[in-house]
């Protein structure tokens, strides 16, 4: 069943790449919408982000001071003063291994 | 100018933009091998979506026991940039055969129009400007492809305890992290994150698509308003 999803997922990924150059006219989306997709991956990527981040497996809170969540905020202040995006993963994972091994 | 010449400099105008692809491809290879899937999926998965972001939630939401319908919408939502892509290539590439706009737009990733698109632009009456995102689009692909078995070979080797499903939203985080600057950007930002661990208990897991459309429709308030403002 997993192959019938994996394969539905590549055809939808696919039609969002051809739709609009499939068209004849591709002035269907409106100035508004357009503007509109330009904010979609602030929109959908912190609903993955977040959870997966302050939640923990049976989606409660965890405390502040969990590895995880120290490690997320130093990457976000590395993130935004330089603003790299390999930069703002290994600094998270790092600092995040540091912590689990200092608290253990 | 010739088509390989034409190919050849959408090679080079993307390569700058694909150092951060590779050790992306290669933390998508070994989060998905490491989570459960097998090797062979997932580099099926690089071949048949070839888009990183909705191949990890993908993987993501696959393993917190998501209902199909939420992923496939999910990838759907994070996919939707792709009609403004759509929208601004399609003048160039209109007359082109099926085929063709087939393959190319197979081949359309971010890092691939925001170089094609510019050269398609400025070389609007070359009959053969196309081979540019050909040339762009074929070399993100080839890279993507031979870091996911990089990362798979990886995945293999690297020891569970070291955590790496907190890359995932790590990864996510730094794709965004340009917007965290924007004040709009911002907003739209909480208004989805703090939905997402409000609504997290919802069946099917489907927090991901409700938070995501009420972020949307923050963002197109948002737009409205800072029209006001101008006028």
């Amino acid at each position: 069943m997993i192959w019938f999803w994996i394969l539905t997922a590549g055809i939808v990924t696919f039609l969002t790449r051809f739709s609009m150059i499939a068209l004849i006219n591709p002035n269907l989306l409106s100035d508004n919408l357009k503007k509109v997709l330009t904010y979609v991956p602030s929109a959908v990527f912190p609903a993955i982000i977040f959870p997966a981040v302050f939640l923990d497996k049976k989606g409660l809170m965890l405390s502040i001071d969990n590895p995880q969540i120290l490690g997320f905020l130093i990457a976000i202040i590395v993130g935004y003063f330089f603003k790299n995006i390999i930069l703002t993963i290994f600094s998270g994972l790092i600092s995040y291994w540091m912590l689990v091994f200092w608290l253990s | 100018m010739k088509n390989l010449s034409i190919f050849q400099k959408g090679f080079l105008d993307v390569l700058p933009l694909t150092i951060p692809v590779v050790p992306f491809g290669i933390i998508y290879g070994v989060i998905g091998t490491e989570i459960g899937f097998s090797p062979l999926m997932t580099f099926v998965m690089s071949f048949v979506i070839f888009a990183g972001s909705s191949q990890i939630a993908f993987t993501q939401l696959f393993f917190t026991g998501a209902s199909p319908i939420v992923i496939i919408g999910s990838v759907a939502a994070i996919n939707s940039r792709h009609l403004l892509y759509g929208a601004v290539l399609s003048q160039y590439l209109n007359k082109l055969h099926l085929g063709w706009r087939i393959l190319l737009s197979y081949l359309m990733t971010d890092q691939a129009f925001s170089v094609s698109s510019f050269y398609l632009k400025k070389n609007k009456n070359k009959f053969n400007s196309y081979y540019h995102l050909l040339g762009s689009g074929f070399t993100l692909w080839f890279l993507w492809q031979v870091s996911t078995l990089i990362g798979i070979f990886l995945g293999n080797i690297v020891p569970e305890q070291l955590g790496l499903e907190f890359t995932i939203p790590l990864t996510f985080l730094a794709l965004i992290v340009r917007e965290l600057r924007k004040i709009d950007h911002l907003i739209v930002i909480m208004f989805s994150g703090i939905s997402s661990l409000i609504i997290y208990n919802l069946p099917y897991k489907i927090y991901v698509i409700v938070s995501a459309f009420i972020a949307l429709v923050v963002s197109y308030f948002l737009i409205i308003n800072s029209k006001k403002t101008k006028k």
